[in-house]
């Protein structure tokens, strides 16, 4: 029972950085943006935030520092996507190229140092609560932080106008603009928010998970996101299931790896990777041909105004 | 009087445009770049200085750009294949690899003592293997749906920590001290080179694939299909072009073209199957395929231009001890500056003078 608990606790930790990632990237692809450029926001922001924290010692700082760093970034992604009607995966590859070359420039001074990072916080009463407690409740401030997101972004999604708002500019941008709410502008504020959320959840890999730097140490976490965010049907509280599914896999691959058992570690590697696409397979397949229900039915297409003359 | 600024969709592209766009935008990325360098205390000029004077300062500089075109050409064509038809094959990197994978365990396990034999072998179970790669991938998306992008990405991962289980394990070769890499192939599995330099027949395979690309576009019922599909997929559809049976195809081909040149890398220019064989040369090849704007021609200068880059990056490297990764940042530029030049060749920007109202 212990160890489930232990590997159930690991999982939560582990797909945390993903969650984050994954909750960006369903408000950016909600406005009918796809940026494909979340490996490398996830490492920008695993640097910029492992950065802060080796230079000021605060934590709390990195990840606000790491979530600047990535706004920035996703702004190049937003003025080339949304202003000038580019194309969204190559923009989105040339992001991830551009994130992972500047953060393997930047970070090569700081391989090796080790911070102290952020530590747990046990929720009073709370993290009490048998199994749950440990599970759920005996994490970092992140973790704590993505749970009240996670109901934030649905809440946001389903009830407020501003979500009606988001919905729509990602369904049939021309509509929104006919009752008066600018498409460009909100493309241009959830790939904005999005990209922040995605280097929080790298900086969540530095700061917290290993306390850290590592060249590419994202190892692919931002195209599990990209993944996900098909797998979650763009809801949040799918998303956070699926990411911890996944933290669950690579906790469970690293436990055999440290039991010492006679499976080599590259196999065991794969797991993540080919479970990504297993649980893509049934997915589609249980939405049969066609186009996935749920997918923004403008994204991906860039938002041209009518000429006016 | 007032001014306005208005835009206007050009009815054709201006010629000089053409050229004066990629141009531009690789000038404007290595200013970028300059200033990168420059905040981290580099000399931007005796960077580019060291990365110019590396790939095409000398003979043998520009001997190792042409060893590093050819598997830029090779995935730049498997890439462009498949973009025709707007599915995204990301996984060139992964199909890379296995290929070199089917090479080494062709010459473990199937070896026989003739060039002329081995390198039908080789070719085959290369293509074979990255043909299969990358039609699973095609099938997925053309029977489900499922997002190929995702999954040839995916594949890439699998496929490298593939090849790391051969060569970390069963195939580890006991002389190589530790070192995770696979014996030295025999002479009957090199491919030969040109002179006294790395240049392998790999190259000449390049050239062909690049005119076959041209000649099966633009001439054959196939290409006609495929063109047709990135076009229009549901008049395609209409006009009985099965989507699924071209997928499948066209994966698989893209597959086996990236495979094969896995397999030159590793025949023809290392000897051996060994860790991290690809510095990105699949990924690579997407921005190859994509400046060149598909064009077989333009795979070939892009291909060069790129390999002389990872030549460069690799000078950097040795000189300025800056990380090879460093020219991931040049690459990330360039595509950014082209792909917003890429407004400027749809739109005209017109400044115009109209009555105040």
């Amino acid at each position: 029972m212990d160890v489930i608990v232990t590997i159930l606790a690991a999982a939560v930790r582990s797909g945390t950085p993903i969650l984050y990632a994954t909750l960006g990237e369903i408000l950016t692809e909600k406005s009918g943006v796809m940026n494909l450029g979340l490996e490398g926001l996830l490492l920008v922001g695993a640097l910029t935030g492992f950065w802060t924290a080796f230079v000021t010692g605060n934590p709390y700082l990195a990840i606000a520092v790491a979530f600047l760093a990535g706004v920035a970034l996703s702004a190049v992604h937003a003025f080339l996507c949304v202003s000038l009607g580019a194309n969204q995966v190559v923009s989105g590859l040339a992001l991830t190229m551009f994130g992972t070359g500047v953060s393997s420039l930047l970070g090569r001074g700081m391989v090796g140092e080790t911070i102290k990072g952020l530590g747990v916080v046990q929720l009073p009463l709370l993290s009490q609560i048998p199994i749950f407690g440990k599970v759920l409740f005996s994490h970092d401030i992140l973790v704590y932080l993505s749970y009240i997101l996670i109901a934030l972004i649905a809440w946001f999604l389903q009830v407020t106008r501003a979500g009606l708002n988001l919905r729509a500019v990602g369904e049939d941008p021309h509509v929104v603009e006919s009752v008066g709410v600018d498409p460009v502008r909100l493309r241009y504020i959830y790939t904005l928010i999005g990209g922040g959320l995605a280097a929080v959840g790298g900086a969540y890999l530095s700061v917290v998970y290993t306390k850290m730097w590592g060249d590419q140490m994202s190892a692919g976490r931002g195209w599990i996101a990209v993944a996900l965010v098909i797998f979650a049907v763009w809801h949040p509280l799918r998303a956070a299931f699926g990411a911890y599914l996944f933290g669950g896999v690579t906790a469970l691959q690293l436990r055999i790896q440290a039991a010492g058992t006679s499976i080599p570690a590259p196999l065991l590697l794969m797991l993540p990777y080919l479970f990504t696409i297993f649980v893509l397979f049934v997915i589609s397949v249980r939405k049969g041909k066609g186009i996935i229900l749920g997918a923004p039915a403008a994204l991906g297409v860039p938002y041209q105004r009518e000429e006016r003359t | 009087m007032k001014r306005r600024v208005i835009l206007e969709r050009r009815y054709n592209v201006p010629y000089y445009l053409e050229f004066l766009c990629p141009f531009l935008s690789i000038a404007l990325a290595l200013a970028f770049s300059a200033g990168l360098l420059l905040v981290l205390g580099v000399s931007p000029v005796k960077a580019f200085f060291a990365m110019y004077n590396g790939a095409f300062g000398s003979w043998w500089g520009l001997s190792e750009v042409l060893v590093k075109t050819t598997p830029l050409a090779i995935c730049g064509i498997a890439v462009a294949l498949s973009f025709k038809m707007k599915i995204w094959n990301i996984g060139a990197e992964g199909q890379f690899y296995l290929g070199a994978l089917a090479t080494a365990a062709v010459v473990r396990y199937a070896y026989v003592d003739s060039f002329a034999l081995m390198l039908i072998l080789m070719v085959s179970a290369s293509a074979a293997a990255g043909g299969l790669w990358g039609g699973f991938a095609g099938y997925l998306r053309a029977r489900w749906n499922v997002n190929e992008i995702i999954t040839t990405l995916m594949l890439n991962y699998v496929a490298i920590h593939l090849v790391e289980y051969f060569i970390y394990g069963p195939w580890r070769d006991p002389a190589s001290l530790g070192f995770p890499m696979t014996a030295p192939f025999p002479e009957a599995a090199r491919l030969p080179v040109f002179g006294n330099s790395r240049v392998h027949i790999g190259i000449l395979i390049a050239l062909v694939l690049v005119l076959l690309y041209r000649v099966v576009l633009r001439w054959t019922r196939w290409g006609f299909e495929i063109r047709a599909i990135g076009e229009n997929p549901k008049a395609a559809e209409y006009a009985g072009i099965s989507f699924l049976k071209n997928a499948v195809f066209v994966m698989a081909v893209s597959g086996a073209l990236a495979a094969v040149a896995g397999m030159g890398e590793i025949a023809g220019l290392q000897g051996r199957l060994q860790a991290g064989l690809s510095p990105g040369y699949g990924y690579t090849a997407i921005i190859v395929a994509w400046l060149a704007r598909l064009n077989p021609w333009g795979i070939l200068v892009v291909a060069f231009f790129m390999g002389g880059l990872f030549v460069g990056g690799e000078s950097l490297q040795v000189v300025m001890r800056l990380p090879l990764s460093s020219i991931q940042v040049i690459q990330g530029f360039i595509l950014f500056f082209v792909l917003a030049s890429e407004f400027f060749r749809v739109y005209r920007i017109r400044i115009i003078s109209s009555e105040a109202d």
